[in-house]
């Protein structure tokens, strides 16, 4: 069967690629874009490893399918940083230690990301609320937390 | 595991309805129809279904819209996903239930896909946003080979993973009736945990209330039956009542009279009847609560 050819726009670049109508977007993404921050923990919609945004919605890569990329904007950790020069979030992340293993960690980032674009100043609840569907293993939750709400008012007092 | 789900897939984004249709009836039953996929992918991933033809309506603007009936109700695609509804100025507004059932699937991924019109043709008896679209007397407009037809939503499951829609037939929108004043509703669910769980019981609960009395009501339960049901005993016991404990006690009653669940890992039969009951009273009184209660 014929490949189907997709033009989309990833991290802001344009960007084409040929895949099977069942193959997902996280299969692409990680196989031939080459893009492997976004993991895979599930594959089911669980665990938001594979977190993206999808015209600016937060979505499972996993959940899908790659063809439904056709002339959307996909962002994906890989976006996140200016060069060498970290989000705001990476960079928290890293100073209160916000992870271990860090398999949840591009997900997390990029669905944390998602989050003070619309609420700069959510609350502790609303951020739990918001990450309920990115799982880890290791952190307990707490430090990947606080991380985020320091992040959202520093990112607050920046922009005063 | 990464790679292909499986191959010889064909997927369509047709921009009409007529082209979607004469699509998904040409390719007789081997298609699927895509909404959000966030259960058409993982049933596809565990091998549960193949399909020949995937055929994502997402592009046809009747089922992504959202509009006002001139009749002052309400009018949402098939497609629309939770975060869009809620999204909505006024909507939410207006039906609280429903959007709160529809919002409580899954998590803010989930959301960002998730359908109302794929929650209703997914069959669960467990759907979160079927009793309180029941409740809310909401109707569905369906699509097929041999026309258009408005129906029920209460008349669209017949059982797990089955539904009343004949081969071809593309659910189209949801249509919400207008809103006498001192109206609400309300939507409950009991699930062991807090986020991202499967209901053990749902409850939905749509009201009228004028000086104090309940005018109208309407009342559905999920996840104790093969379908969600419609309880219209329980919104007889609510209906010329002040929803006082006596009346609240006849109305549970009835729901628990309602339920025919299955024992499962998340709740047993005797569990799931006696929640059934707890849960109508708690979701009454939060729709009278929104409706003023006066
Ligand atoms: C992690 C996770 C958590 C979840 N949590 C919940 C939860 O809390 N509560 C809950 O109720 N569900 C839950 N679900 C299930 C699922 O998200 C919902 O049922 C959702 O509403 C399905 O909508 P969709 O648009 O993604 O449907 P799809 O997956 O696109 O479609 C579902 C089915 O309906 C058919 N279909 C879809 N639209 C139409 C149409 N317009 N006409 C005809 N047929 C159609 C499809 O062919 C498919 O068979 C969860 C799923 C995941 C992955
Ligand atoms: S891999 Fe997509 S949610 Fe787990
Ligand atoms: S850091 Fe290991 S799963 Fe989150």
């Amino acid at each position: 069967m014929a490949k189907l050819h997709v033009s989309t726009t990833v991290n802001g670049e344009p960007s084409e690629f040929l895949c099977e109508a069942s193959d997902t977007m996280l299969d692409v993404l990680r196989g031939p874009l080459g893009l492997t921050g976004s993991k895979e923990g599930c594959a089911t919609g669980d665990c938001g490893a594979c977190s993206v945004t999808l015209d600016g919605r937060l979505v499972c890569a996993c959940l899908m399918l790659a063809v439904e990329a056709d002339g959307a904007e996909i962002e994906t950790i890989e976006g996140m940083s200016q060069g060498e020069k970290l989000h705001p979030l990476q960079q928290k992340f890293l100073e209160l230690a916000a992870l271990q293993c860090g398999i949840c960690t591009p997900g997390m980032l990029v669905a944390a990301k998602s989050l003070l674009e619309q609420n700069m100043n959510p609350t502790e609840t609303e951020v739990r609320y918001w990450l309920a569907g990115n799982l880890c293993r290791c952190t307990g939750y707490d430090k990947i937390v606080h991380a985020v709400l320091d992040t959202a008012a520093e990112m607050r007092e920046a922009a005063r | 595991m990464t790679g292909s789900l499986m191959t010889d897939i064909r997927y369509l984004a047709p921009h009409t309805l007529d082209e979607a249709v004469s699509a998904y009836a040409d390719a007789a039953g081997a298609a699927r129809i895509l909404a959000g996929g966030t259960d058409l992918l993982v049933q596809m991933r565990s091998g549960m279904i193949s399909p020949g033809l995937i055929l994502d309506i997402k592009k046809i603007s009747e089922l992504t819209e959202i509009s006002e009936t001139p009749e002052g109700g309400f009018r949402v695609g098939a497609a629309v996903s939770g975060a869009v509804l809620a999204e909505h100025p006024t909507f939410g507004k207006v039906w609280p239930g429903v959007l709160e059932a529809l919002n409580l699937i899954g998590s803010t991924q989930i959301q960002g896909r998730a359908s109302a019109g794929g929650n209703l043709c997914n069959g669960s008896p467990a759907g979160d946003s079927v009793p309180a679209m029941i409740a809310a007397g909401a109707t569905v407009t369906v699509q097929g080979p041999g026309g258009r037809r408005d129906i029920p939503v209460e008349a669209v499951p017949v059982g797990p993973g089955r539904t009343n829609l004949a081969p071809g037939e593309i659910l189209v929108s949801f249509t919400l009736p207008p809103r006498a004043p001192g109206s609400s509703d309300a939507y409950l669910r009991m699930i062991p945990r807090t986020e991202m769980d499967i209901a053990v019981v749902g409850c939905g609960v749509n009201l009228s209330m004028k000086d104090g009395v309940c005018t109208a009501a309407r009342v559905a339960l999920g996840a104790v039956a093969p379908t969600v049901v419609l309880v219209e005993d329980a919104a007889k016991a609510l209906i010329g009542s002040k929803l006082d404990d006596a009346a609240l006690e006849a109305a549970a009653t009835a729901c628990r009279a309602a339920c025919h669940p299955i024992d499962d890992k998340r709740g047993t039969i005797v569990y799931r009847t006696k929640v059934a009951g707890v849960l109508l009273k708690r979701t009454a009184g939060i729709a009278a609560d929104r409706a003023g209660r006066s």
